[in-house]
């Protein structure tokens, strides 16, 4: 890997926003460094990269950071024109997506967080909020996938599902231990859930995947600190 | 080529007007319906934007688009001229990271310092100058955000260029002062007077007294609550 072309992704291997701009480089096929982060004990280089959010994911392109992981997809795509293109040609399309990139990252992932973080009546209200958003996506796709169901041969990688299948997965298992619920749920939002068996099937997604007991522990442990910090 | 290019939105809403400002960035003639958003929306709203149900909402020869900052860059990318963006893939990536930092974090400190209850006020305020003292620093040196001209980020924070002197006017606040932040102010007093953003604001003697009655209203109900 040449000088002239040096890709370095801060990150952290369960955050799904991190999961995204790798996977982003990945379908690319872009070579780049990974440098995965402590968050208790960041390093100086993501403070110094990311001074305003000292956040990951950071993408550092030959020297130059760019934080915040939807800014980031939409460098990648501009920067190496290969596909998949993330991003349609049509400024309409392309219009469309960001839409419903912004729904999905603004209004799903914060109800999904809150489900994960709360409990009692918060967390029931978070659970009934998340799932109205899910049929508002739901029928919002079916534009999206006019044919009805998505399939896996040939598909085109793009900006929403980057960023929705970094934060949701068809596993139900996962989500029946964490959360003693489906929330992708087959019957009530078929659609979202063939969208990300698919998704999760695509061998650059799989591989990436960490398994089962990991991802439960994780959530497990999110869950807990965020209890405990809200009692203290 | 009779192009249709509609815009539903409120006269004080900052988010409409960022829609209408890159449209007369753009030259582009629109025609504009004024919505009543706490009394009336209308079923053409409800119908080309029934996600969220807000304004603005833009129509170009029939088809919808919502979210102020996704119509925008459509406006950028549909007409050429006058860009509202860099063309250097990094540097756009910064005005979008700025403007994101204006919508999801100087927009949500800025209501809450303004509509706080005492108690939680001096806290929420700090917050605010947090976020302005990071916005300002992006200007580093320039008239605008954009550079020479007004661009993406300048649009987005619209709201702290001219509607928040006028909220803080009315609600006896200082928050954005020339003393604490004098990049950010006088780039404030460059926005405004500018000739093709100032053409596009709401008309102050409108804004002011429905900032005044608003911040009245606020107080009664707090003062209902808590007898």
């Amino acid at each position: 890997m040449g000088e002239e072309n040096k890709v370095v992704l801060h990150g952290m291997w369960i955050s799904p926003y991190s999961k995204r701009v790798e996977l982003a480089l990945k379908f690319k096929g872009i070579p780049f460094e990974y440098v995965e982060e402590d968050l208790q004990n960041k390093s100086p280089q993501l403070l110094q990269y990311n001074p305003v959010h000292k956040k990951v994911p950071v993408l550092v392109h030959n020297g130059k950071p760019i934080a915040e992981s939807i800014v980031i997809l939409e460098y990648i795509d501009e920067t190496w024109k290969n596909q998949p293109r993330f991003l349609p040609q049509d400024p309409y399309k392309r219009a469309k997506v960001r839409f419903w990139t912004s729904f999905v990252q603004q209004q799903l992932c914060e109800s999904l967080l809150t489900v994960i973080k709360t409990d009692g009546e918060v967390q029931q209200k978070a659970f009934g909020n998340l799932f109205e958003k899910l049929e508002v996506l739901e029928e919002g796709i079916k534009e999206i996938f006019p044919d009805g169901n998505p399939c896996i041969g040939n598909y085109n990688i793009g900006l929403l599902d980057l960023v929705m299948l970094s934060m949701f997965s068809p596993n139900n298992k996962i989500q029946e231990e964490v959360f003693g619920m489906k929330i992708i749920d087959p019957e009530k939002t078929p659609l979202i859930f063939s969208w990300l068996t698919v998704l999760h099937q695509l061998p650059l997604v799989k591989e990436s995947t960490p398994p089962d007991d990991k991802v439960v522990a994780i959530f497990k442990f999110v869950r807990e600190n965020a209890l405990k910090s809200s009692l203290a | 080529m009779a192009e249709e290019v509609k815009v539903f939105g409120t006269w004080g809403s900052p988010f409409s007007r960022r829609v209408e400002l890159a449209l007369k960035i753009k030259g582009v003639k629109y025609e504009y319906i004024e919505e009543d958003v706490y009394g009336n929306k209308s079923p053409l709203l409800l119908k080309y934007n029934p996600v969220h149900k807000k304004v603005p909402v833009f129509l170009h020869n029939g088809k919808p688009i919502a979210e102020s900052l996704v119509i925008v860059e459509y406006i950028e990318e549909t007409w050429k001229g006058n860009p509202i963006l860099p063309e250097d893939p990094y540097e756009k990536a910064m005005a979008r990271f700025w403007a994101k930092f204006v919508d999801e974090k100087c927009l949500p400190a800025l209501w809450k310092a303004g509509s706080s209850p005492e108690n939680e006020r001096a806290k929420a305020v700090e917050e605010a100058c947090e976020c302005l003292k990071t916005l300002e620093s992006a200007l580093n040196g320039k008239r605008f955000f954009g550079g020479d001209t007004v661009g993406l980020v300048d649009i987005a924070a619209n709201f702290i260029g001219y509607w928040l002197r006028l909220f803080q006017e009315a609600a006896g606040h200082d928050l954005l002062s020339a003393e604490k932040f004098p990049a950010l102010f006088k780039w404030s007093d460059e926005f405004s007077s500018c000739s093709v953003v100032k053409d596009s604001l709401p008309p102050k003697d409108k804004l002011l007294a429905y900032f005044k009655a608003h911040i009245a209203g606020t107080k009664a109900a707090e003062t209902n609550a808590s007898n």
